[in-house]
This record gives C-alpha cells, structure tokens and sequence, in this order.
C-alpha cells in the first residue's frame, strides 16, 4: 500500500505522520509512506485544508487527525 | 435571569466558604472574578467550539470555494467574509488554501476577504469577547470585522494586484474533480470533539494567565487609572494599540481577558476593539508563510488595508461611544 501524507510542517501533520506510522506496525503490514511537502504538488490533489491522508491518489482525509483506530480501518479496507 | 448566576454562586460561595476570605478584603474580589469568569469562559468555549465543528465538518473549505468560485464581485466578498467566520484558521493551511482558491478562479478580492475575516472572527476571541464584555461587544466586534474583510476584499480587488502573485499559483491547477471523503456523523461528532479539545489544550494556560492578570488588575487598579493614557482623547491609542497587537497573534487568548480589564480602568473601548483585531487578523507569522505565494509588496498592501481599517473602526468607536 502507497501512503501518502501532504504535510506543511505543522504540528497537526506530524500528529497524524506518528498515528499512521503506529497504525501500520499495529497491522504488521507492508506500506510505504511519503510525505509530499513541495506546496505545488500538495495543491495539485486539491486539498486545502492539512493534513491530508492520500491512499492511491485517492484523500481518505483532510483537515483533520484520524486517530489509530480510525486509521486501521481505513488502511484495511 | 443570568444563565451564568449558579457559577456566581459557586465563585462566591468558594471564596467566603472555601477559602474563608471576607467578601469587603480586595482579595475576595480577585478570587471571586477569576474563579467566576475561568468556569464561565471554558464552559462557553466547549459549547461553543463543538457547535462550530459540527458545522464546519458540513464546510469544508473545498465546498467554499467551490461557492465563492462562481459568485460575482461584491456578493463574493460578502459571502467569502461570511464562510470565515466558520472556518478554522491555521497558519499551517494558508498557502494551501490561497492557492485553492486562487487556482479554483476565486478572485483575488475575494480570497483576500476570506483571509481577514477566518483569523479575525474566530470562535475563541468570540467567546472571550461574550462572556467577558457581553453579548453587545462581541456583536460589535463580528460587525465592525466582516465590514473590514468585505472592504478589504473589495479594494484589493480592485487594485489589479494579480502580477504580486507568485507565478506558480495560477499553473499548476489540479486535475478534475475533487473528491472528498465523505463524514458519517459519528466521524463529525469524534472530529468536533478532537478540536474542540485541541483547542482548550493550545489555550488553557493564556487564558488562566490573561484572566488571572485580569482579575489583579480587576482589583488594584483604581478605576480609571489608564484613563489619562489611553482614554477616547488620546488620538496616538488607537495606532500604538494596533502596532502593538501585529507580534501577538499566538497569544490571542491571553489578550483578551486582560484588555477586558484595561477597558475597566479607562482605556477607551474603540482603543480595545482595534487592539484585538490587529493580534487576530494581522499576524506577523501569516505574513511569513504567505512570502511562499505573494510578493512582500503584495502582503504590505493586504497588511496595510486591513490595518487602516482596524484603525478607523477604532477611532469610529471611540467617537460613537463616548
């Protein structure tokens, strides 16, 4: 699975780099994640609010911080 | 009937009880207001802030700007100042979200006005300008601030400031249709309850701290006292407030109970309101992200705009109430 996580370097967007990165060790399961900092390719996915949470070009999140839980659900889908 | 009379009663009730001070020693006073107003204010704020969640979680800023996109001139900037209001505003999504709207064919006014007024009406000052001035203020304060982001908006509009903006943003657009997630309520109802305890973990401390100093200031200083400094006579308050207000966006919270007390001891109520608009809409970190996108010239334009209007709203003030 590709993670993607656009990030401006706030605070929120780490928060949710630690929750993701715990999610997966909790599955044990392979995933890569990136984290898109460059401000125009964050643009060019449309989302405007951070941070954003993108599974194969598609937003799962945005604006908010999905906590582990919620997480493990979306990456088990 | 005042909603706020059984804490009124439980402050009292703390210091003579409790605490075992005289209700006619200075002190009393002291605890009683700060006891009084720290409950009433982070009551409010959790009500406050959770109800404006949930509406948000319907808003997106996506949706918004998809609204603002197709609106013409001026009823943009109405509704662009209004949508701000709702929306949060970290300093964290400005260039994101400048340069959604900006690439989504938002009009630079418009966008600008939306700029003003998300960090100027924000839910914290609202609550802490409600139950420390009073419903009357608090309305004024949300006025006098949509009336400064529609204005703004308006002239930078018409300004034809587009060649300030960094290039890229109008490249770039992205592709297609945006597709959100979609929120069931209980995901609105965990997202409402995540911010509105995000936030009173950021703020707890300033408020503790700004009420505190309020309530000190509330009984040691003879009324009156700031008067012959910063009363409505005094022409260079209004400026030197709003100068003094651009460093201290961070610290909004702790600002506002402890002007509250300044207003008691005779500074000039215009003097105030210009005071707390210049820390929550001109921020000098804003203005530091905002470099990404905008040229300097561009953002001494928006900060000048914005400031001569927070600075006639004061002066305006000063004269319709004194």
């Amino acid at each position: 699975m590709n993670i993607k996580l656009l990030d401006t370097g706030c605070p929120n967007c780490q928060k949710l780099e630690e929750n993701v990165k715990k999610a997966i060790a909790e599955l044990k399961m392979e995933a890569s994640v990136e984290k898109i900092t460059d401000i125009e390719e964050i643009v060019s996915y449309g989302a405007m609010s951070m941070p954003t949470l993108v599974i194969g070009e598609k937003i799962m999140t945005s604006g908010r911080i999905p906590d582990v839980e919620e997480l493990k659900a979306i990456f088990s889908k | 009937m005042n909603i706020f009379y059984p804490i009124q009663l439980f402050s009292n009730w703390f210091t003579s009880t409790i605490l075992e001070i005289a209700p006619e020693e200075h002190l009393a006073e002291v605890i009683n207001f700060f006891i009084f107003d720290t409950i009433k204010i982070f009551l409010l704020l959790i009500v406050i802030i959770f109800t404006v969640s949930i509406i948000r979680s319907f808003l997106p800023p996506e949706k918004i700007r998809t609204i603002l996109s197709h609106d013409k001139k001026y009823v943009g900037n109405i509704l662009a100042s209004l949508l701000g209001i709702i929306t949060p505003f970290c300093s964290c999504s400005a260039v994101p979200l400048f340069l959604g709207f900006v690439q989504a064919g938002v009009p630079l006014g418009t966008t600008f006005s939306f700029l003003v007024a998300s960090p100027m009406i924000n839910e914290v000052a609202l609550v802490l300008l409600f139950g420390l001035f009073g419903w009357k203020i608090a309305l004024l304060y949300i006025i006098s601030g949509l009336i400064i982001a529609i204005f703004s908006g308006i002239v930078i509009g018409h300004l034809k400031v587009e060649n300030l903006v960094e290039e890229f943003a109008y490249k770039n657009k992205f592709n297609g249709q945006l597709q959100l997630p979609k929120m069931t309520w209980k995901e609105r109802r965990k997202y409402a309850k995540n911010y509105t305890w995000d936030i009173i973990k950021k703020v707890w401390p300033y408020i503790i701290i700004g009420v505190g100093i309020g309530a000190w200031i509330h009984g040691y200083v003879p009324t009156d006292f700031l008067a012959q400094y910063a009363g409505a006579d005094k022409w260079y308050a209004v400026p030197l407030a709003v100068l003094i207000g651009i460093p201290l966006y961070s610290n909004a919270a702790g600002i506002i109970p402890l002007v509250s007390a300044l207003t008691e001891k005779g500074v000039a109520l215009g003097t105030t309101l210009a005071f707390m608009m210049a820390v929550t809409a001109l921020s000098l970190p804003e203005f530091m992200i905002l470099k990404k996108v905008m040229k300097i010239k561009l953002i001494l334009i928006f900060a000048s705009v914005v400031g001569v209007g927070i600075i006639f709203t004061g002066y305006l003030f000063n004269w319709i109430l004194n």
